[in-house]
């Protein structure tokens, strides 16, 4: 084979083109046949996570049976806490309806039976530090008390924000009250002065933060506050 | 009977044949203490930085530069007389990527646990200038398997650096080993604290510092003249 002449404009743009070409199809393929893995594994986490908040601990390929056990049913509300037929709540994906203006979006709820106790499961979606955080809580039947939550992120810094996704710090919002007496709803904040660090008090409206992670645990507090508000018009409904 | 004692068939007379000849056994080894990316040439340091915090990132984020530098470098090497010069630089960043992004999408589909883990770390794997590095000074002028070797051994003699960073970050900053507890709850009784100090960044500086100056309190020829 000759020596072939690598400096002259043509090569360089029959060589360029030819890595684009190359690499996007060998990209496209890798991507496309994986996809449907890659799919199946998001949903079983789905899953799993939404299992956990409501005490039901599983793998991942499991979660699929559990779920069907224990997810009664699940709807997608409007702002004014309609149920909207249209929209599939599970497929629902917040990280594209947060986007939108608050009147076009949708909020999904999931509820759950475990031992004939019934629980109402909210997915959330806000900010950390670095990018994305998400997660699910569950509320007792009282629809004012947490059952548990689930948080996960994108990008928080390993060891300090990252530290959401620990049970320690999960277990938490374990029977924490979002409302006050007079039924306001209050949220709950991560703070650093907390008078409770065995977090005894579930009355305080109070869990504690993680050192080195203010940004994100005020990210955790901000999207419960957020998400919880959207389905106050839905449980006033139920309440009535 | 023969003189020479044979076991099954072998002769012990034969000088064993190595693997890797005297050159090519450098290239693996160079790169671990005398050559170090890290700590010699310092390269490599923002990642070393990011995701020392824990043991765990440490040693998948090692293996995966691992079979990134081996695949890129072999790659690039393969093309070498092909790739045009201007464009060199270029050409390299894609491959780098490319790679990267497989691993990721292969990780996500088959390890989902392990790429949850990984997330931005792998990402990461693209800004690392040692695999450039790498590609440009050995792999554009060397055969594949040479290159492949240099490849493993610089990834090697990073992840090495990085593990360790990261045993003594999680050790005195979480009191943990990945993941899991290992100064006893005595000791916190006894008034020992988790130096939260050691999670952030400038520790990392400070560790890869105090393992450069070990280094070359042993290793005398590292130490450069004035």
């Amino acid at each position: 084979m000759g020596k072939v002449n690598t400096e002259t404009n043509g090569y360089t743009l029959f060589f360029a083109s030819a890595m684009v070409v190359v690499v996007a199809a060998t990209l496209a393929f890798t991507a496309s046949s994986l996809k449907e893995k890659q799919d199946v594994n998001i949903r079983q986490e789905k899953m799993q996570n939404i299992l956990s908040t409501i005490g039901i601990e599983t793998t991942r390929p499991e979660a699929e049976i559990l779920y069907d056990q224990y997810i009664v049913e699940h709807v997608s509300l409007d702002g004014n806490g309609d149920v909207d037929p249209n929209v599939d709540a599970f497929t629902l994906d917040l990280a594209i309806e947060t986007k939108k203006p608050i009147t076009e979006q949708r909020f999904p709820l999931f509820k759950g039976v475990v031992d004939g106790e019934k629980y109402y499961i909210i997915p959330l979606r806000g900010s950390g530090l670095w990018d994305a955080i998400w997660g699910y809580i569950a509320l007792k039947e009282d629809r004012k008390t947490l059952r548990g939550a689930v948080f996960d992120h994108a990008a928080e810094t390993a060891g300090l924000g990252a530290e959401i996704t620990q049970p320690w710090f999960m277990e938490q919002f374990d029977d924490e009250v979002l409302f006050d007496d007079n039924n306001e709803f209050i949220g709950i904040k991560l703070t650093k002065t907390n008078n409770d660090p065995g977090n005894t008090d579930k009355f305080d409206f109070e869990v504690d933060a993680i050192s080195g992670a203010t940004i994100t645990g005020d990210g955790v507090s901000d999207m419960i506050i957020e998400r919880m508000q959207h389905y106050l018009p839905y449980f006033a409904k139920l309440n009535e | 009977m023969s003189k020479k004692p044979t076991l099954f068939f072998i002769s012990k007379n034969l000088k064993p044949r190595s693997l890797l000849s005297q050159s090519e056994r450098k290239l693996l080894v160079d790169p671990l203490d005398d050559d170090n990316p890290i700590t010699v040439q310092v390269l490599g340091i923002c990642s070393a930085l990011a995701i020392t915090v824990q043991l765990r990132p440490a040693v998948v984020m090692a293996i995966s530069v691992v079979c990134v530098m081996a695949a890129s470098n072999m790659i690039i090497s393969i093309f070498r007389n092909l790739i045009p010069s201007r464009i060199r630089i270029i050409v390299q960043l894609v491959v780098v990527a490319t790679m990267v992004i497989l691993v990721d999408q292969i990780l996500r589909a088959f390890a989902y646990d392990v790429s949850k883990e990984l997330s931005i770390f792998i990402g990461l794997i693209i800004t690392n200038c040692i695999v450039m590095g790498r590609l440009e000074a050995f792999a554009l002028g060397n055969g594949v398997w040479r290159s492949f070797l240099d490849g493993v051994g610089n990834a090697l003699g990073y992840g090495l650096i990085l593990i360790m960073v990261a045993f003594f970050r999680e050790l005195f900053g979480s009191g943990n080993l990945m993941g899991i507890q290992v100064i006893p709850d005595f000791i916190y009784h006894l008034g020992y604290e988790n130096n939260g100090f050691m999670l952030f960044s400038p520790m990392a500086l400070i560790t890869v510092g105090v393992i450069i100056w070990v280094q070359r309190a042993r290793n005398r020829k590292l130490v450069e003249e004035s």
